[in-house]
Order: C-alpha cells, then sequence, then structure tokens
C-alpha cells in the first residue's frame, strides 16, 4: 500500500525566531486507508501537527505531503474535528453539521438541487451519534460533549479521504465514549478513509488504530511507532485480550518514561 | 414577592418615574410661581400640543422622513465602511484613524458647509442626520467582524474557504448583534442630527418649529416640540431594541 500522508524531518516554531518550538525532526508515514492513532503528553504538539497536516499551518522546517502532493494550504479532501467543538453558535446543530457542505466543492453547487439528500445525510449522522432530537439546538444549549459529537458530524458530513480528529471524545463520559469507539469504528470500516486520531487515552487508541504513534515531550516528534493487528471488527471484549493489553502497557510505560525524563531535564 | 409581580414593577418603573417627575414639576411650577415664559406646567404643555396638533404632526412627520432617509443612507455606509474595515488590515491601517478624525469634529460645525452645498431643505437634514448615525455602525460592524475567533475561522478554512466565504459564513453572522446594538445608538443619533440641521437651515420640521415658537416666544409650544422629540426617539428606539432581540437571540444565550 502506498504512503498517503508523510512528514519529513518537519519543524514548526510559533511566533518568529525566538518562539515557541512546538514541533522539530517529526517523521511520520500514514498509508491510505489506515487508522493512526497519535498520542504523547500534553503540550508536545499533537495540535499543531493536526494543523500542519490540514494545510492551516506551513511548517518552519521539512515537508508534508498528502496523497503525493506537497501540501501548501487547506485540501478539501480533508474533513477536521478540532480539539475545541467551535461550532457557530447562531446556527442549529443541523446547519452546524451542513456547513462543510456549503463551502467544500463539488456540494456547494449542488446545495439547492440535493437538499433532500444532504439533510438526510445530516440527520443520519446526527442519529448515529445519538442526538437526532436536538438537531434544531443552537450548541450553547448543548453540553460540552454534545457539541463534541455534532462536531464528529460535521468533520464527516462532507465524506473526506483525509480524517483528522483531535480528541474527539475528551468532553465524554466512559460508556458514551466506548459507543462511539463502536460508531466510529463502522463508519471507518464501512467508507476506508485515512483517518488521524489524537488521543490521551491509550486504550481508544489502540482500540481503534492500525498503527499508534508516540510523541516525545516538547519538541514533539515521533519516538515510537506500534502496529496493532489486532482483527477487525474489535468489540469491547477485544479490550480484554491480552495482546491488546500488552500494547497499552508498552505505549503507557514509554509515555511515562518520557514524562520522567522531561522532568529530569 | 412573586416573579411576575417583581416582573411588572420591573416593566412599569420607567413610567412610574415619569409620571413622578411631572407631578413634582407641576407642583413646583404652582406653589412657586414660576412664569410660564420661563418654565410651563405640564398641563400647558399638554395644552398647547392639542391646539397645535396639526402643525406639529407635519413638522413631525417631516422630520421622521428626514431622519429615516439619513438613517438609511448611515446604515448602507456604516454597513460598507465597517466590513472593509473589520475585513481588511489594511483598509483599517488607512481609514480608521481618519474615520477617528472625523468624528471628533463637532458636526454641527459642518452644517453651514453642508447648507452651503445642498441649501436649506431637506437634503441638508438627511445629510447632518447620516455623518452623525453611520459612524457608530461602521465601527461596531467593524468590531464584530475583526474579533471573530479564530478557532471558528479554521474550521472553515480547512475546507478551503475563500476570504468571501469566511466574512459571509461567520463574520456577518457574528457581526449581527454589533450591528443591531449599534442601531438603537445610530437612530437616536439621526434624530439630533435632523434637529439640528432643521434649527440652522430649514423651514419645515420640528427643530424649524421650535425656531418659529421661541422667536415668537410661544415656550409651551417649544417644550411641547421637545416633548414630540423625546417620544419619537423612544419609539423608534424600541422598535430597533426588539429588532434587535429577535434577530440576534442566539448572542443573548437565550437569556432574556
Ligand atoms: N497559536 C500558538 N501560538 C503560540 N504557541 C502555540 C500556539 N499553539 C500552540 N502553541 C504551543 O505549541 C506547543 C504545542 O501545542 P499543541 O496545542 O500542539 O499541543 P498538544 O499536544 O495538542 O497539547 P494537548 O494534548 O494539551 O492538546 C505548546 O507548547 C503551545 O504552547
Ligand atoms: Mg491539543
Amino acid at each position: 500500500m502506498e504512503d498517503f500522508v508523510t512528514l519529513d524531518n518537519v519543524a514548526l516554531r510559533y511566533g518568529g525566531a525566538k518562539g515557541t518550538l512546538a514541533l522539530s525532526g517529526a517523521d511520520l508515514k500514514i498509508r491510505k486507508g489506515e487508522f493512526a492513532a497519535v498520542v504523547g503528553p500534553s503540550g508536545c504538539g499533537k495540535s499543531s501537527l493536526m494543523k500542519l497536516m490540514t494545510g492551516l499551518q506551513p511548517p518552519t522546517e521539512g515537508a508534508i505531503h498528502v496523497d503525493g502532493a506537497p501540501v501548501s494550504g487547506p485540501l478539501s479532501i480533508t474533513g477536521m474535528a478540532f480539539q475545541n467543538p467551535s461550532l457557530l453558535p447562531w446556527r442549529t446543530l443541523l446547519q452546524n453539521v451542513m456547513l462543510p457542505l456549503e463551502i467544500v466543492r463539488p456540494h456547494r453547487h449542488q446545495l439547492a438541487s440535493r437538499k433532500e439528500e444532504y439533510l438526510a445525510k445530516a440527520r443520519g449522522l446526527l442519529k448515529t451519534v445519538g442526538l437526532a432530537e436536538f438537531e434544531e439546538k443552537h450548541p450553547w444549549m448543548l453540553s460540552g460533549g454534545m457539541q463534541q459529537r455534532a462536531n464528529l458530524c460535521r468533520s464527516l458530513i462532507h465524506d473526506p479521504s483525509l480524517l483528522m480528529l483531535d480528541e474527539p471524545f475528551g468532553a465524554l463520559d466512559a460508556f458514551t465514549r466506548e459507543e462511539l469507539w463502536g460508531v466510529l469504528q463502522d463508519i471507518w470500516l464501512e467508507k476506508q478513509f485515512t483517518t488521524i486520531l489524537v488521543t490521551h487515552d491509550l486504550r481508544e487508541a489502540v482500540f481503534l488504530a492500525d498503527v499508534v504513534f508516540v510523541m516525545s515531550a516538547r519538541p514533539g516528534r515521533v519516538i515510537a511507532t506500534h502496529r496493532v493487528d489486532l482483527p477487525r471488527k474489535r468489540t469491547l471484549e477485544t479490550t480484554f485480550d491480552p495482546k491488546f493489553i500488552d500494547i497499552v502497557h508498552q505505549i503507557r510505560n514509554q509515555i511515562a518514561q518520557i514524562r520522567e525524563d522531561s522532568k529530569a531535564a | 414577592m412573586s416573579e411576575a409581580m417583581r416582573r411588572s414593577i420591573e416593566a412599569s418603573m420607567p413610567w412610574l418615574v415619569v409620571v413622578g417627575l411631572l407631578v413634582i414639576w407641576q407642583a413646583s411650577v404652582v406653589l412657586l410661581n414660576v412664569p410660564s415664559f420661563v418654565l410651563p406646567a405640564p398641563t400647558e404643555i399638554w395644552a398647547a400640543l392639542l391646539q397645535y396638533r396639526g402643525p406639529i404632526f407635519q413638522h413631525a412627520t417631516y422630520t421622521m422622513i428626514s431622519t429615516m432617509a439619513g438613517f438609511g443612507l448611515g446604515i448602507v455606509v456604516g454597513l460598507l465602511i465597517g466590513i472593509m474595515i473589520g475585513s481588511s488590515r489594511l483598509v483599517y491601517a488607512g481609514l480608521y484613524p481618519v474615520l477617528i478624525g472625523f468624528n471628533s469634529v463637532p458636526k454641527v460645525a459642518l452644517v453651514p458647509i453642508i447648507v452651503l452645498w445642498l441649501g436649506i431643505g431637506q437634503p441638508t437634514a438627511i445629510a447632518t442626520a447620516f455623518l452623525l448615525c453611520f459612524f457608530p455602525i461602521a465601527v461596531n460592524v467593524a468590531t464584530g467582524l475583526a474579533t471573530v475567533e479564530p478557532e471558528m475561522e479554521d474550521v472553515l478554512r480547512s475546507l478551503g474557504a475563500s476570504r468571501l466565504d469566511l466574512i459571509r459564513k461567520i463574520g456577518l453572522p457574528r457581526a449581527m448583534p454589533y450591528f443591531f446594538a449599534s442601531l438603537k445608538v445610530a437612530i437616536t443619533l439621526a434624530f439630533v442630527g435632523t434637529v439640528i440641521a432643521e434649527t440652522i437651515a430649514s423651514n419645515k420640521g420640528i427643530g424649524y418649529l421650535m425656531i418659529q415658537a421661541s422667536s415668537q416666544f410661544r415656550v409651551a409650544l417649544m417644550f411641547a416640540g421637545v416633548g414630540v422629540i423625546a417620544v419619537l426617539g423612544i419609539a423608534t428606539y424600541a422598535i430597533f431594541a426588539a429588532i434587535e432581540k429577535r434577530m440576534t437571540g442566539w448572542a443573548m444565550r437565550g437569556k432574556r
């Protein structure tokens, strides 16, 4: 399989030459259709990595390629759920989920003619995350976890071929979270888009991903890659599989080690 | 005290204050024997209002038309300038200081110049109303556009949105509460502008009526004019406050 996303020796510095060095020497390869997870200590540059790959932020050094072409600006084949849901407060949930269709070609020119189809799709997505009855509510009437779920729907509505999720389940309780793992896995198994998931939850990473990248403390770079070859479709039973537990343990130890090292430094 | 009762008392407070002030006014004029050419009693003003209701209505309508025309112009120009300033750093850098300078000039000083260009009459009143009221609209719209959360823009930019998309989908909706809030201020200023112009260069309108009444020493009629302006100002303010509430409920998070 070919590489869909590659990062070569990428560095990112915020705010000029004396600013914060968020990433340095980051290398990473993700194959087409693969589900990748990125884990690492807080502040190590995971969200920055996502911004680089969406083309929102140019790298200070190094090169980023998506689908064979260098990234020079935002790509409409990506869908992104940001860490902060940033739903538009003047729109209802349904209108918020429809937003990408008003921007991305060719959908933006077909809004009128395919309205029913689009609406049905948005409603379907809201239903899969359990928000069907809230479609007419405004975001500020919803809990943080509900907003995150709507955010996930918004990132999926235009069928992206590269999906980026920045801690999409951070504000959810353990049960809803595990339920949504299943939902996300189902969607991914059906559509087979390349996915990059940033998370703090190591079980979540191992449950969902084919490959887990572990990042060092800031300035972040990828220091370990774990292949998860557990069979699909995974269920909650999988999380009790000794192999699953073993991978989670390995990653946990690595991150603990990183934290020790960065404290000592 | 029950919630409903407290709310109805709160709603009637402005009326109570007005009635209270009128009663004190009437009582002091009567008790202190103030001559009516200095300060007429509310009852006299009311009598003058009834006596001259025909001309007052005509002049008030005229003032109202000038104000609305100037206000309409102010909305169009204010929106345009606001959008330009708020969405381009370059325009902001160039235009903002000029606008601030312009706004610090007392507009009364401009009326003679406007008269020179537009002559005596309605165009001058409209232009003065416009000059007074476009500034708060422009500044508010610009503020609304310039303070858009970068996170919201990122959501759209990551999908490849153009600058125009950003303004249409985020900037303008986001600026609407600022816009409607400025309308309340602007309509009041438009009234001020019209009446100022009418007192200086007009032969119609409430401002003109008051100058006439003043030269003929009809003090009660002057006060009636002030009263009419106040009522018009409050009424239009209330209308725009209601529109604001309807259009931008999301910004209040449904609190009001
Ligand atoms: N816009 C910015 N301007 C300046 N510095 C920034 C900016 N965004 C992030 N940083 C810095 O870059 C570093 C990495 O931030 P980033 O948000 O990528 O971390 P993260 O790994 O996503 O953290 P978390 O897990 O807590 O979300 C941090 O030290 C942060 O202070
Ligand atoms: Mg982050």
